[in-house]
């Protein structure tokens, strides 16, 4: 789009029509300001973010996201299933980390339901969920350093989360949309090999992070395109409510594996790297530490890992294994119950958060007791940071937008549901 | 003495007939707040030096579908310094409520979303849009009549 | 090999200029990578050091729809979503090609919900659906050799360039 343009008498109704598609509200332009339209398609924006930015010159005046380019209904969708059916479309919300999601489902709808969870199925669930948070991170940071122009590791990022998915493979039977969590427990036990290439994975990891650091840290031209870039101050972060590591790199300590510790992260020792500069760069430096946080929370898991049962004996509301179905009545007629009608929970609500590697995802479920939840709202990290992202935008130059976005690692798929 | 017990108790000593209901299932503190009295309550909680719950982390709403209010708004808030959250209700008459965006700034994306989904309009709130359906959408998806596969034709296509 | 063999021994080939094109055409597709959802990133895994998608000459990955001649379509496509990808897909210079990449964009997947198009063929021509939600990166390299197959098989006459007619130009 040009500046004649708006110069031109008929100003207000090309503008009109440029909008036409569109809800968006932004001011007419002025006589030195431009309107860029950035998005829904654009490789930058990590998905179908629309941005509407205002320029003057190169600086940009004004921001306004425009979301809901993938919003599928997923509220809507809890709603008319069970409890059960509803774990494959966790998978969907956060794809860059499916494990994440399917722990953090099935420990709302524990807590609803009260079941309690083996211990072994719960050490699994926390292995996997660092597991995905090591790969959600990958991406991240991969598709980070590509936005400002270095592919390499970008690479060198997917040939780490290639191994990652190995294992769910193996673990969970499908390499990307997991589904691996079921309400009290989880799919299948994980074998011992499983565990030994896991080991073996994580013992040869810090080299991989080390080459990444040693390409980034080093290189002037990254530094200079984040340092000082998008800053968001502690008191801005609270204020618009940002999560994960953009509000840990604004400097507020916040982790709810640390202050509302879930599954069994208050017997392992973990770190909650924070960074007060809250800028591009120091966004980045928390998700490389927080990588190597939770590869240090998988040795000490795979330590740790108890022997028993992976499912609960709850048999009204926890499907039963696959043997005794075909083996056992009492078996075959629970799980017959539980596929066709649900378990059915007490009538109340619960709200579980959990710490993604977005940030905190919650999910608020209201039931009154009968095989469907009454009301499902999915909380979504990604949300509430792209919320922020017209504060740190403004008074940047057009170019940083893209390193901007790439540090707050929107989701789509969960921001728009 | 226990935190939720010095919330329900602060409450009840500053702002008189404010908590309607008390519950706590599964651990979660929840209060149902007289509307009138919404904005009063919020405030305090937040500019509260022993409480401070200085995070809004969620605003949507619930649709009851039968009962003559039908909606309840309900509200999820933290305090960074005791690590703990609240839950507010409302129960509404009408579709309309106050907005909370002037005390959490960050309740503005979530009211824009309740009033996507359910239609329910918040005053007060600076830029009251839709933010995911589009603008020519005239129907509220969560509410319960809305059925799960839309009307059709009330989105258009665009042609082959 | 064939074509070198041939060459060096007798210094020519007889073909038909259309077969010479379909063959440079089938083996530099450009993907224009229309990626919404989640199959986008086992898009971006297709292209990755694993599973290598330049082994079949499409490893150019093109953002911009006018350098491109390949859409795949890679995530659930909702009504919203639907507008801007026809304006894509109409920015495309023809010859182009459509992959419907996963359940959600051939059929609507496990949505079927209000938002959400119950297949991308309500609106867009498509040339190849791939299973899978999302489709594993080898279903997505088996998706492109078909998509070659049939440019393999297309001929000029098949495609008029029809701005180039309306501009005045003859077709010769």
């Amino acid at each position: 789009m040009d500046n004649r343009i708006f110069k031109d008498e008929s100003n207000s109704q090309i503008l009109h029509a440029l909008m036409a598609d569109t809800d968006i509200s932004i001011d007419d332009a002025l006589e030195n300001e431009m309107i860029l339209n950035m998005g829904p398609q654009h490789p930058a924006t990590h998905g179908v973010l629309r941005l509407l930015l205002r320029l003057d010159g190169e600086t940009v005046m004004a921001c306004v996201p425009e979301l809901g380019y993938l919003h599928r209904g997923y509220e809507k969708l809890a709603e008319n299933m069970s409890y059960m059916e509803y774990v494959p479309h966790t998978d969907r919300l956060d794809y860059t980390s499916t494990m994440c999601n399917n722990v953090a489902y099935v420990l709302a709808v524990e807590k609803l339901a009260g079941i309690e969870v083996p211990k072994r199925a719960q050490y699994i669930r926390m292995l996997m969920a660092e597991l995905s948070r090591i790969a959600g991170h990958l991406i991240a940071i991969g598709t980070f350093a590509m936005d400002v122009g270095a592919l390499t590791v970008l690479l060198w990022a997917f040939r780490e989360r290639e191994k990652i998915q190995d294992f769910y493979d193996i673990v969970a039977g499908a390499r990307f949309t997991t589904s691996y969590t079921r309400i009290g427990g989880v799919a299948a036990d994980v074998t011992d090999e499983a565990l030994a290439m896991i080991k073996n994975f994580i013992d040869n990891f810090d080299p991989a992070v080390d080459e990444i650091e040693k390409i980034l840290n080093t290189n002037r031209i990254f530094i200079d395109r984040l340092e000082g870039i998008g800053i968001l101050s502690k008191e801005d972060a609270i204020r618009l409510g940002v999560t994960g590591p953009t509000l840990r790199g604004s400097g507020v300590e916040h982790d709810i594996r640390r202050s509302n510790p879930y599954l069994f992260y208050n017997e392992v020792d973990f770190k909650v790297p924070v960074y007060t500069e809250g800028d591009c760069l120091a966004r980045y430096f928390v998700r490389v530490e927080e990588v190597r946080e939770s590869a240090k929370i998988v040795r000490q898991i795979l330590e740790k890992m108890p022997k028993g049962e992976v499912r609960a004996n709850s048999p009204k509301k926890v499907l039963p294994y696959k043997t005794e179905i075909y083996t056992k009545m009492e078996e075959l007629i629970h799980d017959f119950m539980i596929v066709n009608f649900g378990m059915n929970p007490p009538a109340g609500e619960v709200y579980s958060a959990v710490e993604n590697p977005k940030g905190e995802l919650g999910f608020y479920i209201v039931s009154n007791g009968k095989g469907s939840p009454w009301r499902f709202k999915i909380r979504s990290p990604s949300f509430c940071n792209i919320q922020a992202l017209p504060t740190m935008i403004k008074g940047n130059m057009i170019s940083d937008v893209v390193a901007i976005i790439g540090s707050i690692d929107p989701v789509m798929g969960e921001a728009d549901k | 003495m226990e935190l939720k017990e010095v919330i329900i108790e602060k409450l009840n000593g500053t702002i008189k007939d404010a908590v309607l209901e008390v519950s706590d299932f599964r651990g979660d503190l929840c209060l149902v707040i007289r509307p009138e009295k919404f904005l009063q309550t919020c405030r305090f909680l937040k500019d509260d030096d022993e409480l401070g719950f200085d995070m809004c982390e969620d605003v949507t709403a619930i649709d009851w579908a039968k009962r003559k209010n039908r909606f309840t708004t309900v509200y999820h808030v933290y305090s960074l310094k005791n690590k703990f959250r609240l839950r507010l209700k409302v129960n509404l008459e009408g579709e309309m409520a106050e907005s909370v965006t002037s005390i959490w700034a960050s309740a503005n994306w979530y009211e824009r979303e309740t009033f996507d989904m359910f239609g329910i309009k918040f005053t007060g709130h600076p830029d009251l849009r839709r933010v995911y359906m589009p603008e020519e959408f005239e129907y509220h998806p969560l509410i319960k009549e809305f059925p799960l596969l839309g009307i059709p034709g009330s989105i258009p296509l665009p042609k082959k | 090999m064939g074509l070198e063999a041939k060459l060096t021994s007798d210094g020519f080939i007889t073909t038909t200029i259309d077969a010479v094109i379909a063959w440079a055409r089938k083996n530099s597709v450009w993907p224009m990578p229309m990626g919404i959802s989640c199959c986008a990133i086992e898009m971006m895994a297709s292209v990755d050091p694993k599973y290598d998608l330049s082994r079949f000459g499409s490893e150019v990955m093109r953002f911009s729809p006018r350098q491109s001649d390949l859409m795949i379509v890679a995530g659930t496509v909702t009504y919203k979503m639907a507008k801007v990808v026809k304006k894509i897909y109409d920015q495309m210079p023809d010859p182009k090609w459509v992959i419907a990449m996963g359940a959600c964009t051939s059929t609507g997947g496990m949505y079927r919900t209000y938002s959400v198009v119950q297949g991308i063929d309500q609106f867009l021509p498509v040339d190849v659906y791939t299973a899978g939600c999302p489709p594993r990166p080898e279903n997505l390299i088996n998706a492109l050799i078909e998509i070659q197959d049939i440019i393999s098989k297309t001929r000029g006459r098949d495609y008029q360039d029809k701005p180039l007619l309306e501009m005045g130009f003859s077709k010769q």
